[in-house]
């Protein structure tokens, strides 16, 4: 009760409520809007929140994530176009419900998923608090290391027919932060005497250009689509509750679902939503309906997704390691203001880490408010034109980048970034990977070298139980991850098979004639045939 | 026609081969200067070694970047990669635009630069009419406000600041 209390006070104040509010209204406005998303948001508003105080700077950003995703269900229902990357399940049911007239039970049920997503991860996550506060502090430098390295080979192997480039792109990120005057030795380390290099390459800079820049240079480059709004009709914005009620059973293993996959780093929200979508589909009494405007799909999505960011926050504030692109940019926040996640903050900062969940809490609540006041006017962002668009997230890129150290050097670096994460975007290759690449491969860094100096041998990192789970968790990636490959290869193999009727390769055709040639059955054919040819011409 | 393999690819063929040959390259040419860019410390744990994560890196980089593109499906420049390839130099521009707008507002100020940088590229991107132009001005003060005067960003003023009588230049510093 003391913990509730202390953690109410952290947040009874102007600039806290200020932010909520900014942070839930801004997310809705930029996630319905198609183009923008929320990491852009975050990485233009990130420098500026470095001069608020933690608790209001991760207010505003953790809003924008939270409720980024409430907004994108609109043009998601609406235009059959996800306003962020997460809601493109909600198109499968949300649009197929517009196209028959129920354009507004479509968006109720969607607002009313999101709503208990959010919430119930946030409810699970206060009841799980103590838990982590328990084992937090059971994680040392080599359980970190060995965390940091299952993250990252998480974020690899999730990237599926692209694992290859995703490592190497994670390995580019873990070289990028290499760059620079190296902390212990005092070394340089791929400066090539510049003085702009000796400083590292900014975090910031590298996530404004891969994901602001690259997204206004997406934008500059395409073409203005005409969309045609539809009018709300059909049903009431608050009947989606009263439905919800009445798939319980849904809603509840689709959160469940968020929550598990929101902890589990590099796996977020698109596996949680595909899991949830499939266990609906299979329970369900009408699995034919999926796809063409079912309720219970669109339950399962919208409530997957949602229950994801508020789970995303467990391996940053209870290990210090961000899963994905978004809780890794959230990290900077703390460390710009010398507050380190991890073990420390659970033990010592427990209120305000309850703070930050009654937020999400609270967030919920005022977007869902702000939702069915304002719909209809929402509905007239969706309008922005995409080049215009470009133009915005260009003026405001600059905000993000110039306003981190006033320098033009990393304006530039932030345009070399941007040109790379449009040519990842043109060829559909993450950019994610080079960005946890750059944090866990710092993290890594530090937590190795302070690991090590305490073991004789190598195999002693894994001599303490979580690191030997984490181990273990580890080698069963790698296993689960070869054996896919090995069927996949395999799966390939018989489809070739089925497709090809002649040889492929001329020197395997080759040599398929030379070993027939010299079988000995292949001789006694041909000796055989000749017997037959010869008695042929002696009748002539 | 297109084989299994191909069919199979995550992701569209264009500019595949370029984008991993010059990623392959790139980390090639950056292993082969870990001697010179890096240093081995005496008396120091393997892998408390400066070099030790550049190399895991570089490595990395060099060891999947090449077996992906080992693995790539093509092995022939095609008109595509070409066309491609000017896709990506197209970009340059709107780089190009950015960068200036970065080297002009040091010199006069963000509230200027903005209300001539955004309605620029809005006419240079088609939005010619009136109603656009408005927007486009009107966005560019609201970002200016809502960035510098009430979060107060660090941004500095303008060098032509310096030139405004006494009470003005430094609201002006300050606020635009």
């Amino acid at each position: 009760m003391d913990l509730l209390l202390s953690a109410l006070e952290i947040l009874m104040r102007w600039d806290v409520a200020l932010a909520l509010l900014t942070g839930s209204v801004g997310g809705v406005l930029i996630g319905a809007i198609p183009g923008v998303g929320p990491a852009v948001a975050i990485a233009i508003l990130l420098p500026a929140t470095f001069s608020m105080d933690p608790i209001v700077g991760l207010t505003v950003l953790l809003g924008i994530y939270g409720s980024s995703m409430y907004g994108g269900s609109i043009p998601a229902i609406l235009i059959n176009t996800p306003g962020t990357a997460v809601n493109a399940l909600t198109t499968y049911d949300g649009y197929p419900m517009t196209a028959r007239g129920e354009p507004r039970r479509a968006l109720s049920l969607a607002y009313s998923s999101s709503f208990f997503g959010g919430i119930f991860s946030v409810i699970c996550l206060i009841l799980f608090a103590p838990v982590l506060a328990r084992i937090a502090p059971m994680f040392g430098s080599r359980e970190i290391f060995l965390a940091a390295l299952l993250g990252i080979i998480l974020v690899v192997v999730a990237h599926r027919g692209q694992a290859l480039m995703a490592g190497a792109l994670a390995a580019f990120g873990i070289f990028l932060q290499t760059i620079g005057l190296e902390p212990v030795k005092y070394s340089q380390r791929y400066t090539f005497d510049q003085p702009f290099l000796q400083g590292g390459i900014n975090l910031i800079v590298v996530v404004l250009g891969l994901f602001a820049l690259s997204q206004a240079f997406v934008l500059l480059t395409s073409e203005d689509e005409k969309i045609r709004t539809t009018r709300l009709s059909g049903g009431s914005l608050f009947q989606g509750m009263r439905e919800l009620t009445r798939h319980p059973r849904i809603a509840s293993v689709s959160a469940g679902f968020g929550v598990i996959m929101g902890m589990i780093p590099g796996v977020g929200e698109f596996t949680a939503q595909f899991m949830s979508y499939t266990y609906a589909q299979r329970t369900s009494k009408r699995p034919e309906d999926f796809g063409r405007g079912s309720s219970e799909g669109l339950i399962a999505a919208e409530t997957a997704n949602n229950a994801v960011p508020a789970a995303a926050m467990v391996p940053l504030l209870a290990l210090g390691i961000p899963g994905e692109a978004l809780t890794a940019m959230m990290l900077s926040v703390f460390y710009v203001h010398n507050v380190v996640p991890g073990p420390g903050l659970f033990q010592n900062d427990m209120d305000f880490v309850v703070a930050l969940y009654i937020a999400l809490l609270i967030l919920n609540l005022l977007v869902l408010a702000f939702l069915l006041v304002a719909t209809k006017s929402l509905i007239q962002v969706v309008k922005i034109p995409n080049r215009f668009l470009g133009v915005c997230i260009l003026t405001l890129s600059f905000v993000g980048v110039y306003s981190l150290r006033n320098s033009a050097t990393d304006c530039v670096l932030a345009a070399v970034f941007g040109v790379l994460g449009y040519i990842l975007k043109r060829l559909s290759l993450p950019a994610v990977p080079i960005i946890l690449g750059m944090v866990l491969g710092g993290i890594m860094e530090v937590k190795l070298r302070a690991g090590m100096a305490r073991v004789k041998t190598p195999l002693d990192m894994i001599d303490r139980p979580v690191s030997f789970i984490l181990f273990l968790i580890i080698v069963l990636v790698l296993v689960t991850h070869v054996r896919r490959l090995w069927l996949d290869r395999r799966d390939l193999k018989e489809a070739e098979w089925l497709s090809n009727h002649r040889s492929t390769s001329f020197g395997r055709l080759l040599l398929r004639r030379k070993s027939s040639f010299l079988m000995e059955r292949g001789k006694v054919q041909r000796a055989r045939r000749l017997k037959w040819y010869r008695r042929l011409m002696d009748l002539f | 026609m297109a084989t299994e393999r191909e069919r199979r690819f995550a992701g569209p063929r264009r500019g595949q081969i370029l984008f991993a040959l010059g990623f392959v390259a790139l980390s090639v040419l950056l292993l082969t200067q870990i001697g010179s860019q890096t240093r081995w410390a005496e008396r120091t744990a393997f892998f408390s070694q400066p070099r030790f994560w550049p190399a895991v890196g570089l490595g990395g980089m060099v060891l999947l970047g090449g077996l992906h593109l080992k693995r790539l499906p093509w092995r022939r420049f095609t008109t595509a990669d070409r066309a491609e390839l000017r896709r990506w130099a197209s970009v340059l521009e709107y780089a190009v635009w950015f960068l200036v707008y970065v080297l002009l507002v040091p010199l006069l100020g963000y509230l200027p630069v903005t209300l001539i940088f955004v309605p620029l590229l809005a006419w240079r991107m088609g939005y010619r009419s009136r109603f656009m132009m408005v927007v486009s001005l009107v966005f560019a003060v609201a970002v200016v406000v809502l960035f510098k005067s009430f979060l107060g960003v660090k941004i500095p003023g303008g060098a032509v600041y310096e030139y405004l009588p006494g009470g003005l230049r430094s609201f002006f510093i300050l606020n635009l």
